[in-house]
């Protein structure tokens, strides 16, 4: 258990040690909402579709804690080239301890981030429902951290290189986000791209955030969402711990 | 302690290490000597559960690495040939963390970290973050770390390379200390062919993944009839010099330039 611990922590201490990370990974989301949320504003409004930046902003959200947990994830590939992998390997910690440490801390610091646009997106004028919706909300926002961290660790457990990295970001985890909802209501889209939607996890975790923050219509129900979210969850930790425990150096 | 019978790793179609067979004693402080490339690494990967090997057996202390890992575990400490530190955590931070992997007890983690920052002169930098470190104190606090807790079988991959002398002879004072003390099973690879003749009371000597050779320097020398073991050492494994595959460094420089190259 100890273990675990460290491993949180040293996640925590990387993370608050690097400034440049901290900010850098902020920009994208605030160019998102700036640049999505007022230059589409009018026209969302003009259809009659309501606020758009209260509609945009769970779905800025969920971007920066699925960009940032997957991240967070293939940190692994990080420290196997560095070495510090294998410090960890021939602990005598069973490696799913290991896992579920770094899991912790990549989780942890992508909800930090998270957190963090939350608090911009107030700024930009963003609104929840009631005070009610922030715990429901952040329930949301844990299970999409702790989701696509596995995810990404479970992805680097299996890739030793970084040119593979592009790869992933570009062929998963871009179109996780581009076809989720996060950024256009789902109802009156072609069927094509509902069916996708339904099939994505990260459509359940905005939707899931839609409900609570009070923004929109849900387009699965708030139970569903949290019964895909919490059932993948529990999926890709398996799968992830059952990867890391397979690594061989 | 340690029992290796025709052990084998392929890569593909390169064989690592081919077909090779040894026994280390409990107690004994054991040499693993090869040129570069020759399979000593790889051999360790397999005896600390890092690696599976092709076929063969393995047994540490009675146990398959393969099978019972986390009983294996238990049972080594190791310092390895390439960095493993976290280069964004301190000094002490790093041999604290540890600790606590290796279930050092509370109460004996903070004397011994300060024994061991102090014995290898790193104490006065102890809050300050690895990556500020030069490469030989970050290979200090790499021994350091590995003689935190005592195991029953201590790994020393090439554990001198870019030492001073100064921390060379504290470095084997200490694990002599610690095999006579403490009956620490000892097994080291170095390319420095006086310390090996120093410290360990049986060689082997592996090139091309298999061993040529093995038994007390002694042996050695009057079986290649020469009067060091450097030169026995040459006359088993001649003189030409190896290419390892690639250079763990290099490749790791190259990594890190594409990382940053191609970060968003």
């Amino acid at each position: 258990m100890n273990a675990v611990y460290v491993l949180w922590i040293r996640q925590l201490k990387r993370y608050s040690r690097s400034r440049a990370r901290i900010v850098g990974s902020l920009g994208q989301p605030l160019l998102f909402l700036v640049a999505l949320g007022f230059g589409f504003g009018p026209i969302f409004r003009r259809a009659g579709a309501g606020n758009y930046l209260q509609f945009l902003a769970p779905g800025v959200i969920g971007m920066t804690i699925l960009f940032s947990a997957v991240f967070s994830g293939i940190e692994l590939i990080w420290d196997r080239q560095f070495g510090f992998l294998k410090e960890t390997l021939v602990a005598p910690v069973p490696r799913m301890m290991i896992m579920i440490g770094r899991t912790c801390g990549g989780a942890t610091v992508s909800l930090v981030q998270g957190l963090i646009v939350v608090a911009i997106c107030y700024v930009a004028g963003f609104r929840a429902a009631s005070f009610a919706s922030w715990p429901f909300a952040f329930v949301f926002m844990a299970l999409i951290a702790i989701m696509f961290t596995a995810f990404g660790t479970a992805i680097a457990s299996v890739l030793s290189d970084f040119q593979a990295f592009q790869l992933v970001m570009n062929f998963l985890i871009m179109p996780l986000f581009f076809l989720s909802g996060a950024l256009f209501p789902l109802n009156g889209v072609p069927r094509a791209l509902q069916i996708v939607a339904a099939v994505n996890p990260f459509a359940y975790g905005v939707d899931g955030m839609r409900v609570a923050f009070g923004a929109s219509a849900s387009q699965f129900g708030a139970v569903m969402d949290l019964g895909v979210l919490g059932a993948i969850t529990l999926l890709l930790l398996g799968v992830g711990g059952y990867l890391f425990s397979k690594i061989q150096l | 302690m340690i029992r290796v019978e025709n052990l084998v790793k392929k890569y593909g179609d390169f064989t690592a290490v081919n077909d090779i067979s040894f026994e280390v004693d409990q107690g004994e402080v054991f040499a693993f000597l090869g040129p570069n490339g020759a399979g000593k690494t790889t051999t360790i990967k397999m005896l600390t559960t890092l690696l599976k090997p092709t076929s063969g057996t393995v047994e540490v202390d009675g146990l398959d690495p393969s099978i019972s890992h986390h009983e294996v575990r238990k049972r080594f400490g190791i310092v390895f040939q390439d960095p493993s530190l976290d280069d964004e955590l301190t000094a002490y931070e790093n041999l604290e963390l540890h600790c606590i992997l290796y279930k050092v007890p509370r109460k004996v983690r903070k004397e011994r970290i300060s024994k061991l920052l102090g014995l290898f002169e790193l104490w006065d930098r102890r809050d300050d973050q690895v990556k500020q470190f030069s490469g030989g104190m970050k290979r200090r606090l790499e021994i350091a770390r590995g003689l935190l807790h005592t195991p029953k079988i201590l790994f020393l991959d090439e554990p001198t390379l870019g030492l001073d002398p100064q921390t060379r002879n504290h470095l084997w004072a200490h694990v002599q200390r610690l095999n006579r003390e403490e009956q620490v099973t000892v097994f080291l690879t170095t390319h420095y062919m006086e310390e090996a003749d120093r410290v360990a009371q049986r060689i082997a000597i592996i090139d091309h993944g298999k061993i040529v050779a093995q038994g007390t320097s002694e042996d050695l020398k009057t079986r290649t009839s020469t009067q060091t073991l450097e030169q026995a050492f040459l006359a088993l494994t001649g003189s030409t010099i190896r290419n390892e595959i690639a250079g763990s460094i290099d490749q790791m420089r190259q990594m890190s330039r594409m990382w940053r190259g191609g970060r968003r």
